[in-house]
Formats: structure tokens, sequence, C-alpha cells
């Protein structure tokens, strides 16, 4: 359509040219050059065009580029070294990280801390070192309030008043700490950290959270999303396939779970799933499980990925439809009449047909999935919980904490548009369907 | 052996010829209320074209889709080459089939729709190959082997889907309304070129349309439908020369309709007085004996004006209107109290000039005269 649209005019002026070559370019009557006039007279509608999505695209740039750039942007700031230890930092940088610095680090480190001391400033970046070296709070703190009278040479004065002073490691720590921009809250995020030495390193095993999580997260999406399309594929089929009236009841049904609140919909699925609910009396009732093994399928893995599956079953079965109402009952029955049995002809004819609207189903349901939050913090227990949540948890937390929020996020965001990227490779995100 | 392409090759012959296809006392409902198909009995020998012709909602299509096995019959049996198939699904019967919107798949390429009955019949790859170039060939689209069906014409997705239809050889054929979405010049050329494929490769066709020129110039014999029933099953000439009551008369060709009341009957000829004045003579057809009302059919074709003493059914005419056509003339006259009567007048080198308004003679032969059931 917009090719034939683009290439209509230039071919039209190709043709001109071919006529007569070597002639001037065609003009109006009044001798304008034809395309100046057209340029002209289109200029009102575009303006128009421009005009009537201005208010929305303002709308998406406050409320969506802006916040989503600060986020990125805060995942790699590290101001508290450069920001509260202003001179210490001027100075490290020409220090060779060999052994402990000269005297004059040792004398701006005095003056930050006096300064610090004053402003009451100094508390923030202790906090922050003291993360990685336990102890330097101590220290610095101790200093800073006697640093008003301490007398040069300020790096023997400091290390009489405390031998942390001589901590090398601490001194290496603050150089790299400088830097106004760091990746350490992303590696954090993937589970690696810089150890003594400043070299990056995975974390030890019983502190790697997040890098599992994001698998975990990514995984049950998955499963929910394969859960979906195997619930969602009849349903759809079905609503394609009967007649209108029947059909909008049945639709009404499906979009159920939109419409009833979250806490309704979860203390629903509370009283259905726990291990003194409806499912387990009855399993026990029929006697096919003991009373002493009732299912745990709340508060866990299971109950997450049941919950979610229902809350996005429509997202699935939407688009399915609408792919489906579009394919003609004649295309099963030209595969039938060509000799082709019922399976082989739905396997062959019909689901090949349908892939549009189960690529595109695919691509909500999962990139809803991965960032769903509500569902598995009510309903996913320790073990159901997704990355969302520890995102939101870390987002209530202090500044570093929000900025490793922020870089998990970034992440969050980074694997969604990969994921986005490897769909559109194999699939052709011009085929999918929505609705 | 009804699934086999080739049935008739294996020595069933007897029952097939004389009643390839038969329909016996079949009936169809939709919602248990009414009838769609009304006791519908039909014999379809070997290598015919036949057509079922009729408006939308007369039960044709129905008529196809039970005889595909898309629909089962409520009552009564259907028999191929023999044997009854209400309990065959339509993938046994070996029925090939063109659908009014072709039905090619869109997701696999010309070759591929052409293959895939050959590939469910398990055939070789260098088979089918040779089976889908052969029918290419055959349809004149050799060089759209690798073409998707969307970047085709409607014409040639139309001859893709005949090929598909036949490639795997069935003796029987089913179309519904192939042609209806092509436009007219394309839709008449089809017509000729369905119709020679059917007669180089011998093949049973049941064609289904309401296009009443495309039955008259494809078929073997036309069933006319018409509120679930066949109305009439005969040729194509016979259809329009010849139709047995006033439905097949009007959906057949122009007609001309004057109501009378039967005066009397002599052996094959009656008189009749119409209603509009004057007495005429008529064929009778479908009248229920002297004093019963009638409705005279009478082609606008066969209407003579000015007719000589030879020409014994004279009446008078006004001309309401002059519609000049070229190779002929169509004359809207009041006659008789109808001012729908059509005349046709061939643009001959003795044709005297007409004028609107003015009244003429007209008259035609008894025998070109139908009295058949009054309408309305």
């Amino acid at each position: 359509m917009t090719d034939t649209a683009m290439s209509g005019p230039a071919s039209f002026a190709d043709a001109g040219r071919t006529r007569d070559p070597g002639a001037a370019p065609l003009t109006t009557a009044d001798g304008l050059p034809l395309k100046a006039a057209l340029r002209r007279s289109q200029r009102r509608l575009r303006l128009q065009a421009v005009l009537l999505v201005l208010p929305l695209l303002l709308f998406i740039f406050v409320t969506f580029a802006i916040p989503i750039a600060m986020m990125m942007s805060r995942s790699v700031q590290n101001p508290e070294v450069s920001e509260f230890l202003p001179e210490t930092a001027a100075v490290i940088d020409d220090w060779d990280g060999e052994g402990l610095p000269g005297e004059e680090v040792y004398a701006a480190m005095a003056r930050d801390l006096a300064t610090g001391q004053e402003n009451n400033t100094v508390g923030r970046v202790t906090a922050r070192i003291n993360r990685e070296i336990p102890g330097a709070r101590g220290f610095m703190l101790g200093t800073a309030r006697e640093a008003a009278t301490l007398q040069p040479p300020y790096k023997e004065a400091m290390l009489a008043a405390n031998k942390g002073w001589g901590n090398e490691r601490y001194w290496r720590l603050l150089k790299r700490e400088t830097r106004s921009i760091t990746p350490a809250y992303y590696l954090l995020a993937l589970d690696y950290e810089y150890d003594s030495n400043g070299a990056i390193v995975k974390r030890p095993e019983n502190y790697q959270v997040y890098q599992p999580l994001f698998l975990r997260t990514a995984w049950m999406s998955l499963v929910i999303t394969g859960l979906t399309i195997l619930l969602g594929y009849p349903v759809a089929y079905l609503l394609a396939s009967l007649p209108l009236r029947t059909s909008n009841l049945l639709m009404i049904l499906v979009l159920l779970p939109f419409w009833t609140s979250l806490l309704v919909r979860t203390s629903a699925w509370i009283v259905l799933l726990q291990q003194q609910g409806v499912i387990n009396d009855l399993l026990v009732f029929s006697g096919l499980l003991g009373d002493g093994s009732r299912l745990r399928m709340i508060y866990n893995q299971t109950g997450t990925i049941v919950a979610m599956t229902h809350v996005l079953l429509p997202f699935m079965i939407l688009p399915l439809y609408s792919v489906m109402k579009t394919i003609s009952p004649s295309y099963m029955r030209a595969a039938r009449s060509l000799g082709a049995s019922n399976f082989r002809a739905f396997v062959t004819v019909y689901l090949p047909m349908t892939i549009p609207g189960i690529a595109a189903g695919t691509l909500l349901v999962f990139i809803l999935a991965v960032g769903y939050y509500i569902t598995p913090a009510l309903v996913g227990g320790d073990s159901g919980i997704f990355i969302s949540n520890l995102i939101a948890e870390n987002m209530r937390g202090t500044g570093a904490q929000v900025r490793l929020a922020a870089a998990l996020s970034t992440l969050l965001l980074v694997g969604v548009l990969l994921f986005y990227w490897l769909f559109n490779k194999i699939v052709g995100v011009d085929r999918l369907k929505f609705g | 052996m009804i699934a086999s392409p080739n049935g008739h090759q294996n020595g069933n012959v007897g029952a097939g010829d004389a009643s390839y296809v038969r329909f016996e006392n079949v009936q169809k409902s939709y919602d248990g209320e009414s009838l769609v198909v009304k006791d519908l009995n039909l014999d379809i020998p070997r290598g015919e074209f036949l057509t079922m012709l009729g408006p939308s909602g007369s039960g044709k299509t129905t008529c196809l889709m039970m005889l595909a096995g898309f629909e089962p019959a409520t009552h009564g049996e259907i028999f191929l080459n023999g044997h009854p198939i209400n309990n065959l699904p339509p993938h046994k019967r070996g029925i090939g089939m063109v659908f009014q919107n072709y039905a090619l798949f869109p997701h696999m390429t010309v070759a591929e729709n052409l293959a895939y009955p050959l590939k469910v019949r398990g055939m070789s790859k260098a088979e089918i190959e040779t089976r889908v170039k052969r029918a290419l060939d055959m349809v004149e689209l050799p060089r759209m082997a690798g073409r998707r069906p969307a970047q085709l014409s409607g014409g040639q997705q139309q001859r893709v889907a005949v090929a598909r239809a036949v490639v795997f050889e069935p003796d029987l054929v089913l179309m519904d309304e192939p042609l209806g979405a092509l436009d007219k010049q394309l839709r008449e050329q089809m017509q000729y070129e369905v119709k020679h494929i059917q007669e180089r490769l011998g093949v049973t066709v049941v064609y289904v349309t309401h296009d009443q020129t495309e039955a008259l110039t494809m078929s073997d014999r036309v069933a006319v439908f018409n509120d679930g029933r066949i109305q009439q099953l005969s040729s194509p000439q016979a259809l329009y020369e010849a139709p047995t009551s006033s439905f097949v008369a009007k959906f057949i060709g122009e007609n001309n309709v004057l109501s009378g009341r039967i005066a009397s009957i002599e052996g094959d000829t009656c008189r009749v007085e119409l209603d509009g004045g004057g007495t005429v003579g008529a064929v009778p057809i479908a009248v229920q004996g002297i004093g019963s009302r009638t409705s005279l059919s009478i082609r606008p074709e066969r209407v003579v004006l000015d007719p000589g003493p030879d020409v014994p059914n004279g009446l008078d005419g006004v001309i309401l209107e002059l519609i000049y056509l070229g190779d002929h003339i169509r004359v809207r006259m009041d006659v008789a109290g109808n001012d729908e009567f059509i005349v046709k007048i061939p643009n001959g080198a003795e044709m005297r000039p007409l004028e609107r308004g003015a009244r003429v003679r007209l008259g035609w032969r008894t025998r070109d005269c139908r009295a058949l059931d009054p309408v309305g």
C-alpha cells in the first residue's frame, strides 16, 4: 500500500523524464516546479497530522521516556565519594595504588572529613564504604569528630588515631569509587562484585540471588506462556466457530478476569488452592489423597503459575481469536476434500495459518509475565516470586538499594527488548496480529 | 474402493455409469424446524457436467456440501459409484472440490498447494513433481509454481484452485460458485476453460451457481432449485425453450408473462382468455383444466411485430420505451395490461422505424407460448 503510494509520483516523474531527456523538471501551469507545489499543497495536511499526535507524544515523553531515562542513569550513579570527599577524590587519582598513599591524600581526607562533619554529610559516605569494608564507618566517623583538631603531618596523625587508616584495601576502594559512574550495581544485579583487589568476581554462592531469580522469572514466564497457549487455543477456536450471540457470551467469560478485582480474584485462588482449601478437600474426600499428604498449591511456584495463567489467558485468547475469526472454514474443508484427515488438515493447514495469532499472544503474555509483580507477591510465597518483587523491595530501601533496583529494572528492560528482537528475527513482528 | 481416485477401474462399472452419483430421498434440516432440502432424488451419470442452479437459499449449496461430506444428510442416502457414502468422512470420498473463495492455502506456494493432495496420498517426490508440473501446464501457469496465492491475480488463483481439485485425478469434482469473484469478462473466459478441462479429463462435475448464463453455457444438464426442491432437470436448451413452471421460465432468461384463464383445450393446444382482453393460443404445460387460471410465458425474441397472416395470435400493444442495443432493439410495450412486455427486434435490413407511443400489432406462434402455473 505505502509502496505504491510512494512509487506513484516518482514513476510519473520518471516517465516524464524518459519522454524528453535532458528537459527541465515538470512544472505546474504557472511555472512552479511540480515537486515544490506538491510539497506546499501537502504541508498543511502534515502539520495537522503532527498536531493531532502531539499531545500524546508529549504525554509519553514526560511520563514514560523521561522516567526510564532517569532510572537508567540512576543505575550507574556513584555520587558518595566524589561528592562528599571532593578533595580526596581530586588527589587520589595521582596515587599509583601501591602501598599507602602519600601525605597530600591524607591531608585532603582530613579536610574533607572536617567539612563533612560540619555539614553533617559524612555519614552518607561512611555508610557507602562500610558496605564494602566493614568497620570503615567506625574509624572514619571517629576521625571526623576530631578532624578540626588534627595537625599535620596528617598521615602520621591519622594512622596514630586509628590503624584502620593504614588499610591498603580501604584506599584502593576509595580510588575506585571516586569515579562518579560505576558498573557496581549491574555487577551486583548479576551476582558479581569487586574483590578486595578490584577484580570482578562471582559472589559467594549463598549470596547469589538475582541471577537465579532472573532465570526463574524467565522460566516461569515461559511455562505460563505455554499454558496460556494450551488452554487458550481451543477456547479461541470455539469462540471463532460459534455463532456471534453465543461467542459474545463466552467472550465475556473470557474477559471476566479483567473485570474482577485483583484481591477478590486472589482470595478466590487462596480459598481454592490452600492446604485446607476446596481442591485439597475434594481430593481427600474422594480418597485420591491421604489427609496427611495434602498438596501445597499456593504460596509457591504452583500458586504463581496457576494464578498468572488465569490472569494472562485473555491476552492469548484475544489475538488468537482475531486471527481465527478471519480463517474461512473452507480452508479446512479444502484440506479434507483433498484427502487429509481431520488431524492432518489441522496440523498442516489450520495451525500454520494461526501462527501470527500464537506469536502475538506469546509476545504479549511473555512480556507481561516477565514484569509481573502483584500476583507473585500475593500468592508466590518465597519460591514463586519474580524479579520484579525484589526490584520493588529494593525500591523502598536506601539510595544504594534504589540504584540496585534501577540496575535490575534496566536489565529486565534489556532482557525484554532482547526477547523482542529475537522474536522479530524468528517470527517477524510485522506478521503479528494483535486483534 | 470409493476412496481410490480411480474407483471405476476396479470393475464396478455397472452400478456406476447410469447413476454415478445418486441422491435418494435426501432431506436436510439445520434447525429441526424447516427443511432446506426437501426430498431430493437425483441421478448423475459418469462424465456429466451437472449444474445446480437456483437463487440463494434454494438448497443447492447444501446439496453440494452433503455430497462432499461436510454436512450430514438428515434423511435419505447418497450413493457414489453404487456405494452409500453417508458415513464416509470427506477425506475418504476422493472428491475434488473448488471453493467459492478458492481456499488456496496462503502459507504454501502454488506448487505446494498442488502437491498437498498427492503428499497426503503418500506419493513419491518424483511422481508428485511430474503431476504438479502437468497440472500447472494444463491450466497454463507453468511459471507460477513458486508464487504464493496472494501474489496471483483472481483468474490465476481460480486456475490453481481448479488444478488442485483435479491433480489427484478424482472422478468427481464439485464446484461451489467458483467464478463468483471474477469480473464479467474473466468469468466468461473461465467458463470455457473449466468446461474444456472437464471434457479433456472426462470427470464428472457437479457445479453450483446462481448465474444462469454460467449454467446454460457449461452444463450437460441443469437442475433448477427453488425452495429446497428441483423444479426442473433438463438440458440447457430444454430449460430455456421448454420451461415446465413459471418459476423456471422467469428464472432462466427473459420472459414475458400474461395472466389469463383457460377457455378450451384441444389436443396439444389451448385457448386462453387474457385478463387484459383478447384470446390467444398456447401450449398447455402446467394447467389444471378448463376454467383454471394460468400464466402464459413468451420469450421476447419470439414475439413478432406486424405479424403476417400465418401467425395466429395477434394483440395490440403500445410502445412505451425503445432501447437501442446495437445488434437489436429492446422495445418495452403495454400489452394486455402488462406494461413490462419486452420485445426484442433484431437490427435487420428490413426493420421499419419505431416510435414511442405508437400502436402496433404483435403476435407469436402458438408453440412459442406456454401456459404454465399461475403466478401470484
